[in-house]
This record gives structure tokens, C-alpha cells and sequence, in this order.
């Protein structure tokens, strides 16, 4: 088992972030995540890469509980996100972004190596032509590119992907899901977070779905996409539009 | 003819495109909601429509006439009037001087009193607390202020952008009724909201964007019975 997230709790202030969220991911798996603004997609990945602590929860990656664990750490251990607002080291060229990336990744390298590494990765993601320019110049889908690539210079077994396709255009989004399906191949377990739906139940093999900090449904694309819970929760409740049409 | 029509608008933010040549049209005395998923474009649309956002191609006209490169702030003069997401409310004043505020353009200035009186009538509840301090105010509360303020500044084409977010069903249900006794006054509308089975209860026609284009458009039953909107949100 790659991850299981376990009871999580996460609150701020009064307000329940997340409550009880369990989730398990096999290796090698893809899993969507996805829900309503403000469902607490992003906080679960901040609690899983150790950006906060849980409020009550345990994390377990590849068995070993790993919960408030440093991102840091998280990172030398083989976890990896890319976030979900792309800030690349703007005046830094785009291989010493990647270079980053792998120094402070799972197999630590020196530098030297880690050049080597990044230039792979670079061709890997399609950006080795630009890899002496400096990150800034790189245009939203370059730079969505580039953020990928520091992520997978740290050669991780599980990459978290925060929204990856957001501001692409379709033929990006369609390169992009064909990037993240070889990702897969290569050997990395995924755990995506996307509002592209088509692309994310497209490319997932399992999806699960928060709303209000709480998960309503999971199961297969097909299998999610037909529960009446999820509906609601993207398409409004009925019964208020109901209790509206009686008076009007 | 139509009040509103929006033609072939591309737009977004810095190099990031978020409109693909989207195209609606506003009847007159119609209440149309434009729905669809996080990120489809909705809020980008609304913000290039009134002129905050720039439209990188395609135009906008009002009564037939193209107001495309009228500035932002002088489209309530002409009637174009935008309840912003999340209110936007100067939450330090009071309700009336929130209401005030509404009135700036020339129009709505010389009949300020007039027009208090009407939202008053129209929300008792803004003229109880006509005194307290905006931001003090619960939440339903102040999405009220927030459609009352765009009606004091005369509109003839009102947006509102997620009317019901964050309000308890019930709230969301008495500003649903509002909006219907604006249009039995004639008032054009556009409305976003994030609960689409309650949209489409009560629009004459309604959008559904996608991915910064037009998914599918028609009369707001015929949206409604139409199950590829379902598609619009999850995919599949």
C-alpha cells in the first residue's frame, strides 16, 4: 500500500476542514480527488505532505507513519507535489529549477548528478529545449511543464498533482493527461486533484470525492459520476429548488 | 432586439486564456443564469462583460449599441450594473451608506431617496439595520445589501455573480423570490449560481459553460431536462 490516510481531522477556528477522511492508495494506482470549491481538496494534501499537522489522523506512507512529517522529509522519503499556483524560481534557468528538484529529493544527489537528472526530466516533460532560459519567460503551459519536472527530478513513488491542467488549453490538457499517464508507467503512484473533469475521469482509476471536509463518494469514474450524493454536491440540492417552485 | 449581447468573447488573465468565442444574449424582462463547473469561465465572463476584465477579441453592446471600449466604471451610467462574488461590501459602513454608494453613477444620484425607499420595501430587513455597520451583518444579510446596493444604482441589466454561496437554503430561497419580483418589474438578469437545479427553477434561459466555451444553451426547462449538464460538471 502506498498511502492510507486515516481519520483525519483538520480544523481553523471554527471551521471543520476536513472530518474523518480515509483514503487508500495502492501502488501504481492513479486516484482522483475532486469536489466543491472550498471541499478541502488541497488541505488533504497539505496534511499528507506535512505542510500542517492533522488535528486527529494518522498518515502512513509505504507503512511507516509519516504524519506531520516535515515536507521536507516527505520529500527525501519519495513524496512529491507540484501546487496548484505555479511560482518557479523565475530568475534561476529553467534546468537549476529542475536541479532543485532533485537535490533536495528522494536520492539526495550532488550536483553534478542532479544536472544530469534534470536534463532527462526536462526531455522527459518536453521543456529540454528551454532549459537555459530563464523560468519567468516560460509561457502558463511551459511553466505547469517545469513545475512537473521539479516534482519528478526528486524521483518520488507517490506524486501529488494539484489541479496540473487548469489554464492549459485542450490540446495542452491533451498532452498533459498522455505526460501523466507515462508518469504512471515509469512506476509513480498518483493522487490528482482536478476541476478539468473529463481529463481527471479520463485518466483515473479511482476517484474520490470530498464535500465539506467530508468523503461522500468514491469509487470508479463511472461509479462516482452516477452517485446521486455527488450530483448534489455539484449540481445543488433539489429540495431547495422545490421548496422555491411552491412559491413561485 | 436583444438588451444585452455578448459576441464571440476570448478573454483571461495575463497570457492564461480562459474564453473561447463565447456568445450570449440577454432578452429584455428575462431572467438568464449561466451555470457550470469550478473554473468554466462564469466569473471571467461577468467581469469581461462589464469591462474589468478586458475582452481580447469579440464585443459587447447594450441596446444595440457596441459599449465594448466604455470603461468599467462608467457602465452603470448606462445601466450595466455587477453584484460581485462575494459581496464586496464596505463593511465598516452602514447599510444605507453601502446603499448610497450603489447610487454614484449620474442616473441613480438624483433619485437616491426615491430609490431607498423601494429597497427598503423591497428588504425590510436592510431598513431595520439601515444604521449597523455592513460588516457586522450575517451573511444572508449581506448578499442582500449586496443585490439591494446594485439596485440603487438603477439597472437595467443586473448580474449577479453566485447569489447563493454560503447562505442557509432558506436565505437563498427568500433572494430567489426577490429576483423574481425584479423581473415582474421588467429588470433584465443575469445570474451565476453554483445550485444549477435552482437556477434553471427559475431562469427563462440559461447557458451552461464548459471549459470557457458554451456548452449548451437553451430555455431553462429544456436545460433542465437535458442530461448532458450533468456532463458539464463531472465529465461523464
Amino acid at each position: 500500500m502506498m498511502l492510507q490516510i486515516q481519520g483525519i481531522r483538520k480544523t481553523f477556528g471554527g471551521l471543520i476542514a476536513l472530518n474523518d477522511v480515509n483514503l487508500e492508495i495502492d501502488d501504481g494506482e492513479i486516484v482522483g480527488l475532486i469536489g466543491p470549491n472550498g471541499a478541502g481538496k488541497t488541505t488533504l494534501f497539505n496534511i499528507i505532505n506535512g505542510v500542517y499537522p492533522p488535528d486527529e489522523g494518522r498518515v502512513l506512507f509505504q507503512g511507516q507513519d509519516v504524519t506531520a512529517k516535515a515536507p521536507y522529509r516527505m520529500s527525501k522519503l519519495g513524496l512529491a507535489r507540484t501546487f496548484q499556483i505555479v511560482r518557479p524560481l523565475s530568475e534561476l534557468s529553467v534546468l537549476r529549477n529542475v536541479m532543485a528538484g532533485s537535490c533536495f529529493g528522494r536520492e539526495d544527489r550532488p550536483i553534478g548528478e542532479a544536472a544530469e537528472i534534470a536534463m532527462e526530466t526536462l526531455s522527459f516533460v518536453g521543456l529540454a529545449n528551454r532549459a537555459d532560459a530563464l523560468a519567468g519567460t516560460l509561457n502558463v503551459a511551459q511553466k505547469k511543464r517545469l513545475e512537473l519536472a521539479r516534482s519528478l527530478a526528486a524521483r518520488p513513488h507517490l506524486l501529488l498533482l494539484d489541479e496540473v491542467l487548469a489554464g492549459l488549453n485542450p490540446t495542452e490538457i491533451t498532452n498533459m493527461v498522455e505526460t501523466i499517464r507515462e508518469i504512471r508507467h515509469k512506476g509513480v503512484t498518483i493522487l490528482m486533484i482536478e476541476h478539468v473533469m473529463r481529463a481527471l475521469m479520463n485518466v483515473s482509476d479511482r476517484v474520490t470525492v470530498l464535500d465539506y471536509g467530508e468523503v461522500i463518494a468514491r469509487g470508479t469514474p463511472d461509479e462516482v459520476s452516477n452517485d446521486p450524493r455527488v450530483i448534489e454536491a455539484y449540481l445543488g440540492d433539489p429540495k431547495i429548488a422545490e421548496s422555491l417552485g411552491s412559491k413561485a | 432586439m436583444a438588451k444585452l449581447e455578448v459576441q464571440d468573447i476570448s478573454s483571461g488573465y495575463g497570457e492564461q486564456q480562459v474564453l473561447w468565442g463565447v456568445s450570449l444574449s440577454l432578452e429584455p424582462g428575462k431572467l438568464t443564469s449561466l451555470v457550470g463547473s469550478n473554473g468554466a469561465g462564469k466569473t471571467t465572463l461577468l467581469q469581461t462583460t462589464v469591462g474589468a476584465l478586458k475582452a481580447w477579441t469579440g464585443s459587447v453592446r447594450l441596446d444595440g449599441h457596441e459599449i465594448t471600449s466604455i470603461p468599467a466604471h462608467r457602465r452603470p451610467e448606462l445601466g450595466m450594473v455587477l453584484v460581485p462574488e462575494g459581496r464586496q461590501l464596505f463593511s465598516s459602513m452602514s447599510v444605507q451608506e453601502n446603499l448610497e454608494m450603489g447610487a454614484t453613477n449620474s442616473r441613480a444620484r438624483t433619485r437616491i431617496d426615491s430609490n431607498l425607499e423601494r429597497v427598503f420595501e423591497m428588504f425590510p430587513r436592510l431598513k431595520e439595520r439601515r444604521s449597523q455597520a455592513a460588516g457586522t451583518m450575517s451573511g444572508g444579510e449581506q448578499q442582500m445589501l449586496a443585490v439591494a446596493r446594485g439596485i440603487m444604482a438603477e439597472p437595467e441589466v443586473l448580474m449577479i455573480d453566485e447569489l447563493s454561496l454560503g447562505l442557509a437554503p432558506m436565505l437563498a430561497v427568500n433572494l430567489f423570490e426577490k429576483l423574481l419580483a425584479l423581473k415582474n418589474m421588467g429588470l433584465t438578469m443575469l445570474l451565476v449560481e453554483q445550485n444549477v437545479q435552482l437556477a434553471l427553477k427559475i431562469s427563462d434561459y440559461a447557458y451552461v459553460l464548459r471549459e470557457g466555451r458554451v456548452f449548451i444553451d437553451g430555455p431553462a426547462g429544456e436545460v433542465a431536462a437535458n442530461q448532458e449538464v450533468r456532463t458539464a460538471y463531472l465529465g461523464v
